[in-house]
């Protein structure tokens, strides 16, 4: 069955004709060819297609786009803003947090779903925050110095506009 | 270039090349593309471990509407392998499945959901075989074979070695141990499930993007498979979402989207679902070991007989090189005077095993390493004073006639006791606390390559725009190690100028020349000498143009950061610019290459094509953990990892490639493994098959040691594969450290350890681990004389 849908997609509206049974990872990808965010595993297990839904981070393979009207979706692509990179971005970057890259559209959304709630978190709670998102090149120690990093910059640059 | 202080590119932490690209989701990575007209295919496979097929039959799924093209064995009968002596695989199988998962058929059709259900319409009748489920099984069943050409039996091979005389060596021992151990199989789990599109244009050439670590080999299978000349066939590897020796094979999905696309003459993708890649995969095979080593009263190990026996699966893939691999690199550590190696891989009804991280060399150094400690304990010497005294030299050749180039690992072992205060500490800590040591050795690239021939291992073209634009052109892939960045980086330090003037490509088979691949952690060194003999008589061509207008000679000109200047006198030159513009002028369009080809170094003796490389990487490591001693339950509290990686072309880069291999190393270590029932997968997914998270990983300290071999690039060795392969052992020492159990098989569970525990409660050997080694009739060995110059112990 289809419906049409309008979804919020990086601050941008689409109109959709689409069969309600397609998750929203199929969707951005297929649909809208965002193919930013990548899949691991279809089955909720890997982290690596979270997106954030109103700021909170979601596996896109386990949510159905009928159920996203009037919410917000931040994909990879959506991270930069007027060409600039995301601190994060840049962090991620900088220290080889990127290997394969792979991983990294899923863990960047939910390192910034973290630092919006918690601007300055310590190395534990970053830890947590990306336990649901599977990294097999990293070891993970550069992502975790990267995060804080970009946290780093991000309250040297409030600081400044204060 | 000699001092560290001329380079200007080279040993700094810059950004990679492809870094923001990573970071904002514009890496193209094969399931990403879209082409028009774009067919979806599926892969029916075999539900039965081991049957024949007696009828496959397609034209139903024909029917169903959306579904354009159906193919079965009959269409792709010719067999391929990456070995030329186990070319055993078929795209489709023709006339028998060996293992749950095999493929059967292919359906292409007008969206995925389409040629899913149009697998459910294939009628295949098989007639079920007995299956063949362990080694035990195999070395016992005679009747049934699951390959023909196996050596005999079951036995896909047979190998036997030995080097000066072991039993002379066992007679002049003060103190003799044998030992056996286990090393469970794993995935490589790369984040990325492999995915291949393949398109037929009308000129009649077919092109293959794929999710490959080497592009090379694949373009030699699809050709004949595909029965089509290779110059009619291009292959583009797309970037790599995780490799670690997982997409080092040709793959059954890459010939099927080929004839599927020359077929329809339709664009046709296939990426495989994460269920599909626990069975497609090579993953690291299990492995049990018997280890016997003779020593003197002060730790030299005068004698070692290792015997290895591998369940190698369904398929040959890299699996002869494996075999010999698990005998080969044991030497090259602390000087044995007499070796004798035995190695027996056999055919099973499981998904095959081939190469994964460290292939081959993980298995034994765990038992070694392991073995080292409990030798230490039996001789009461310390585990890393036993290790410092007896360390083989620069220089020198092991008893297996491997050449050594350069070794820090002496400087390696001395800064992880030095910074996990091993010495001070271990014995002293409070109960259920430990402290874990061992070490390992690696290639820089395999001294051959996978099928016979003399030419060069790795070429690279550069051609320099009068704009000043520099592209650079090589048939290495990168796998998110950074090769891309540090082929970009040695051009850069090589012509003097800076990283962003470089464009990289890479990796497709019309553009580029050919690199054999990203595995045997080959490409730094083999792709950078390459590198650096491609841009030399660019560079020569430069300053000789730049030195005719400035009045001078090349060799009183220097080049660096985008300039040609004098060396006497810095602040006077040419910009690269203006010097590119002369030389062209002066020597026509810019352009050169240069290849690779190790030295030959194999020993007098068959077999002797497994083990040499230019250089060897060495690793030491620290573990430390934290076992609760009523439950076994236990957490590695820190690692401290030393690499000598000869020279660190960029050092972030390195540590990066430590950090990773160190977490994977755990993995295998703390939990990862494959288990089968009846030929099925027990836990083909990423949440049932367990991996460390960020929670389960610790902090890694990493030190960079730099012995600067002569053989590698600026004296470049490996980083990506060798720091893996201490882990494991370095945590079996530390749990026995921290409990006094000793688990003598990996994974280290805590079902294991608290098992231990009981053990030990009761008085009895607190020991979990293999009990008994199957009963094989090796050959006669070959009898090898080592090398006149091997080193005393």
């Amino acid at each position: 069955m289809n419906q049409l849908i309008s979804l919020d997609v990086n601050g941008e509206r689409r109109e959709l004709w689409i069969s309600v049974h397609k998750t929203l990872l199929e969707v951005l990808r297929e649909d809208l060819r965002l193919t930013g965010t990548k899949h691991g595993c279809e089955l909720g297990e890997c982290g690596t297609c979270t997106v954030l839904i109103d700021g909170q981070p979601v596996l896109s393979c386990l949510i159905l786009p009928v159920e996203l009207e009037g919410h917000r979706i931040l994909t990879v692509e959506g991270l930069a803003q007027n060409g600039r990179p995301h601190p994060l971005q840049s962090a991620f970057a900088e220290l080889g947090a990127a290997q394969c890259g792979y991983c990294t559209p899923g863990i960047l959304v939910s390192a910034k779903s973290l630092l919006d709630r918690t601007p300055q978190p310590d190395a534990r709670l970053i830890r947590e925050a990306l336990a649901g998102n599977l990294c097999r090149c990293t070891g993970y120690s550069k992502i975790i110095e990267a995060v804080e990093l970009a946290a780093a910059r991000m309250a040297a640059e409030a600081l400044e506009q204060v | 270039m000699s001092s560290n202080d001329r380079l200007k590119v080279v040993g700094k932490s810059w950004t990679k090349v492809d870094g923001m690209a990573k970071v904002k989701g514009e890496t193209v990575f094969a399931d990403d593309l879209f082409l028009p007209r774009m067919l979806f295919c599926k892969i029916l496979r075999s539900e039965h471990p081991h049957a024949l097929i007696k009828h496959v039959d397609v034209r139903p799924a024909l029917e169903r509407p959306g579904v354009v093209a159906a193919i079965t064995g009959q269409d792709l009968s010719i067999k391929f392998g990456i070995l030329p002596v186990s070319q055993d695989e078929e795209a489709l199988c023709v006339e028998k499945v060996r293992m749950v998962g095999d493929p059967v058929a292919a359906v292409a059709a007008l969206d995925e959901e389409s040629a899913e259900a149009a697998l459910e319409d294939i009628l295949v009748e098989y007639e079920p075989l007995p299956p063949i489920m362990s080694i035990e099984e195999a070395l016992e069943e005679q009747a049934v074979q699951i390959h023909e050409y196996a050596q005999e039996g079951n036995i896909h091979k047979l190998v036997s070695l030995e080097f000066g005389d072991v039993e002379a060596g066992f007679a002049s021992a003060d103190h003799i141990r044998e030992d056996l151990f286990y090393y469970e199989g794993s995935n490589h789990l790369p984040m990325e499930q492999h995915a291949a599109v393949a398109q037929y244009g009308a000129d009649g050439r077919l092109t293959l993007w794929s999710s490959t670590q080497t592009p090379h080999y694949v373009h030699r299978a699809l050709a004949k498979v595909l029965e089509l000349p290779a110059s009619r066939i291009r292959v583009i590897a797309t970037p790599v979402g995780g490799g670690f020796g997982g997409k080092t094979d040709p793959f059954a999905h890459e010939i099927v989207v080929g004839k599927l696309a020359m077929l329809t003459g339709r664009p046709v993708k296939a990426t495989l679902t994460r269920e599909e890649v626990f069975y497609a995969h090579r993953g690291r095979h299990p492995v049990l070991m018997w280890v016997k080593t003779g020593m003197t009263r002060d730790g030299s190990i005068t004698a070692m007989h290792f015997r290895s026996y591998l369940d190698g699966g369904a398929y040959g893939s890299y699996g002869v090189a494996s075999t010999y691999y698990t005998g080969a690199l044991q030497t090259i550590t602390y000087p044995i005077q007499h070796y004798k190696f035995e190695g027996l891989r056999v055919f099973t009804n499981k998904p095959p095993c081939g190469p994964k991280r460290g292939h081959g060399t993980p298995q034994p150094r765990f038992a070694v390493e392991v073995q080292l400690d409990k030798l230490a304990e039996d001789l009461d010497l310390d585990p890393a004073e036993l290790r410092l005294r007896h360390l083989m030299p620069p220089k020198s050749k092991s008893v297996n006639h491997l050449t050594i180039t350069s070794i820090g690992l002496r400087e390696c072992l001395e800064k992880v006791v030095e910074a996990s205060g091993f010495l001070q500490r271990r014995g002293k800590l409070p109960p259920g606390k430990g402290l874990g040591l061992a070490c390992g050795a690696y290639l820089s690239g395999a001294g051959l390559p996978v099928y016979w021939n003399k030419m060069p291992h790795s070429g690279v073209q550069i051609k320099i725009d009068r704009g000043g634009g520099v592209t650079v052109f090589c048939g290495s892939i990168d796998i998110g190690q950074g090769s891309n960045s540090v082929l970009a980086a040695i051009v850069a330090e090589e012509l003097g100028i800076r990283m962003g003037r470089v464009i990289v490509v890479t990796a497709d088979t019309d553009l580029t020349p050919v690199d054999l691949g990203s595995y045997s952690s080959r490409v730094t060194l083999m792709t950078g000498n390459a590198a650096i003999a491609a841009a030399k008589p660019l560079r020569e061509m430069i300053l000789a143009a730049a030195g005719e207008q400035l009045e001078l000679t090349p060799d009183a000109l220097g080049m660096a950061e985008d300039r040609v200047f004098l060396t006497e006198d810095p602040a006077q030159g040419l910009s690269f610019d203006e010097a590119v513009q002369l030389a062209e002028a002066k020597f026509g369009t810019l352009g050169s290459v240069g290849s690779y080809t190790p030295p030959r170094r194999g020993g007098p003796y068959k077999g002797s094509g497994v083990g040499p490389s230019p250089a060897y990487s060495y690793t030491a490591c620290v573990a430390e953990v934290t076992c609760d001693l009523e439950t076994g339950q236990y957490r590695v509290d820190k690692l401290w990892l030393a690499h000598d990686v000869g020279r660190a072309i960029n050092p972030r880069l390195v540590i990066g490639q430590i950090e990773g291999s160190a977490y994977m190393g755990l993995g295998e270590a703390m939990m990862e493994e494959q288990v089968f029932r009846r030929g099925l997968h027990k836990i083909p997914s990423m949440l049932d098959y367990k991996s460390p998270t960020t929670l389960e990983t610790p902090e890694i300290e990493t030190f960079l040691i730099e012995t600067l071999d002569p053989e590698g690039p600026y004296g470049a060795k490996e980083a990506g594969q060798g720091p893996l392969l201490p882990v494991a052992p370095a945590l079996a020492n530390a749990v026995y450290n921290a409990t006094g159990v000793r688990v003598d098989e990996v994974p280290i569970t805590p079902q294991k350890v608290l098992k231990g525990l009981q053990e030990k409660a009761r008085g009895e050997p607190a020991r979990v681990g293999p009990r008994r080694a199957p009963t094989v009739e090796f050959p006669d060995p070959i009898r090898v004389s080592p090398p006149e110059e091997v080193p005393a112990a």
